[in-house]
């Protein structure tokens, strides 16, 4: 479950910290005390940033960092597929071994893959892939997201 | 793995022991020997309950007190004989203060619905105070909560000192004359700190406040004796005491329990019942509405003679003896800090902890991995964790069956927690 990916991850993430946002959110785990503070800021139909700040184990901190790293940059609309991508993988009960294709929507985040045998751990890995999504419809508002996916 | 703990004076012939525990011989993950230390979330169960168990649904089993039949008699029989053998684990001075609840959560609820729908003196209401401590479990804070918002009384508690006691500095301005009842627990679940139960009491009683204790922890791991205690409820529950799940007590005096009204209506619980009124059943049945856990006793009272054939004075003795080799033990891992108090003394054979930085979620995972089994989180005791400023704890738990050898397998497993996360 450990893959080194997570652990480089963890121990040196991408884009901690808080900076300028267009909406922040407050995310927790109430069983483990894992949160997160997460901002994003956009720019148009660019994701322009995603920061955060947080405490919690290295599985939920390396995720945060995975996201940073993947969305940063990215359209909407390609980050949302990532984002299904991601949660499609962690809902696989460890069904789901991740081909060439998904390994090249998904990057770093396919080390995941073995983190969604454990039921207890699934919630750490989706707490910022949550806040994410929370955030961006909060930033671009109900009307405006459904827009942009239609 | 060193031996360094063997010939502790006071151990229970854990081998012998453990022989009774099927469970404890399974391996996890491809191999590994499992290491049970999550004792505090709740006990193995020894093969004499499993047979109790296996043995009343195969040959027994049927409805309690109601029926002529053979099968009612028995099950009824073996009901109240439970109901019996827990009275005298406690050293109860009656069968009918034992009330047969779903858990301890159940009981403590009980308590406090009754004492919101007393009439005088009981009455919890507004300016009245309920008084708690900030090392309850949330089974013993969310009901007074409850209580104070229904009715107007003030919730108050005490605070806790550096070293994991209870902080009864200003127990005189914590509980007043216009204090209802004082809930604490006697045994910490995340601190593992035994209380003086003594102390509290006298105060409560000076003032005429009900003293409830939560027992949770103290009843599966020393002898528990409600008349020594001198509260007026205590409550636990049978799945950490070698027991089944669904299946908790609350015992009150026989005089709270007459006078207090019923919370839950139904079956098994009346006297006589008309389209207009009814009439209760005396305690304890007034208060077991509907068909009970019934099987769930039968185990409970296995589990009660199983450990009074050991002896709960050697049960403690053995714990107190794991105990002080594992904190010594758990003192030489480099920047592991306990959460509670750092001696043997007044303690019972719960630690927690924290490794550096590292999340108790990873430190539980690569020693799950290892085969051990810790808890990790806050324990159901939130508010313990806000006073100490960490999110969370890794929580290692003993009981009769553990062993030295399996101290020094959660030093060693800490030891890989530390190399791979360092």
């Amino acid at each position: 479950m450990y893959q080194d990916v997570i652990l480089d991850h963890y121990k040196h993430p991408h884009g901690r910290g808080l900076r300028d946002g267009d909406a922040e959110v407050h995310h927790v785990n109430p069983t483990c005390g894992d949160e997160i503070t997460l901002r994003v800021r956009y720019e148009g139909e660019t994701v322009a940033d995603v920061s955060y700040e947080g405490q919690g184990c290295s599985i939920s901190q390396a995720s945060a960092s995975v996201l940073n790293e993947l969305l940063v940059g990215k359209e909407l609309d390609e980050a949302r597929r990532i984002q299904d991508a991601f949660l499609e993988l962690m809902q696989s009960k460890g069904q789901l071994e991740p081909d060439d294709a998904m390994e090249e929507v998904l990057e770093d985040a396919v080390a995941f893959a073995g983190v969604s045998k454990y039921p207890a751990r699934v919630k750490c890995a989706l707490l910022s892939w949550m806040a994410w999504k929370d955030a961006t419809a909060q930033a671009l508002g109900e009307g405006a997201a459904k827009e942009r996916t239609a | 793995m060193t031996d360094s703990g063997r010939g502790l004076p006071g151990l229970l012939d854990t081998e012998a022991i453990r022989k009774d525990f099927p469970i404890l011989d399974r391996a996890v993950h491809d191999g590994a020997k499992l290491v049970y230390l999550d004792n505090a979330a709740t006990s193995q169960k020894p093969r004499q309950v499993l047979d109790a168990l296996s043995g009343y649904y195969e040959r027994h089993n049927a409805n309690v007190h109601r029926g002529v039949h053979v099968l009612a008699e028995e099950a009824t029989a073996l009901y109240e004989g439970a109901r019996d053998k827990v009275a005298a684990f406690i050293n109860a001075p009656s069968r009918d203060e034992v009330v047969f609840t779903k858990n301890a959560s159940e009981s403590l609820n009980l308590v406090a619905n009754m004492l919101g729908w007393a009439d005088e003196p009981y009455r919890v209401e507004r300016d009245t105070e309920i008084v708690i401590t900030e090392m309850e479990h949330h089974s013993n804070i969310v009901p007074w909560q409850l209580l104070a918002q229904r009715t107007g009384a003030k919730l108050k508690w005490f605070g806790l000192t550096d070293d994991g006691r209870l902080d009864l500095s200003n127990i005189d301005e914590v509980i007043t004359e216009k204090t209802k009842v004082v809930s604490f627990v006697q045994v910490s679940n995340i601190l593992g700190t035994v209380n003086p139960v003594e102390e509290i009491v006298r105060r409560a009683q000076d003032v005429g406040a009900l003293v409830v204790v939560d027992a949770s922890q103290a009843a599966p791991h020393m002898a528990l004796d409600v008349q020594a205690l001198q509260a007026d409820f205590v409550a636990f529950t049978g799945h950490k005491m070698c027991g089944p799940t669904g299946i908790g007590v609350l015992w009150g005096r026989k005089g709270l329990l007459d006078d207090l009204p019923p919370f839950l209506g139904g079956g098994e619980m009346i006297e006589t019942v008309s389209m207009h009124s009814s009439t209760y059943a005396p305690a304890p049945h007034k208060f077991e509405a509907g068909t009970p856990p019934i099987a769930q006793a039968v185990g409970l009272g296995a589990a009660v003679d199983y450990l009074s054939a050991i002896g709960m004075d050697r049960v403690q003795a053995h714990e107190h003896a794991l105990t002080e080799y594992a904190v010594g033990r758990l003192r030489e891992v480099p920047d592991l800090r306990i959460i509670g108090p750092v001696t043997g003394e007044n303690r019972g054979a719960t630690i927690s902890f924290t490794l550096g930085d590292i999340h108790p979620h990873d430190v539980g995972q690569v020693l799950d991995e290892q085969g051990i089994a810790v808890r990790v989180g806050h324990h159901c005791a939130r508010p313990v964790c806000l006073r100490y400023g960490i999110p969370a704890t890794t929580r290692a738990s003993f009981y009769l069956y553990s062993s030295p050898a399996e101290v020094d397998a959660l030093v060693d497993g800490l030891e890989q927690v530390r190399n791979f996360f360092g």
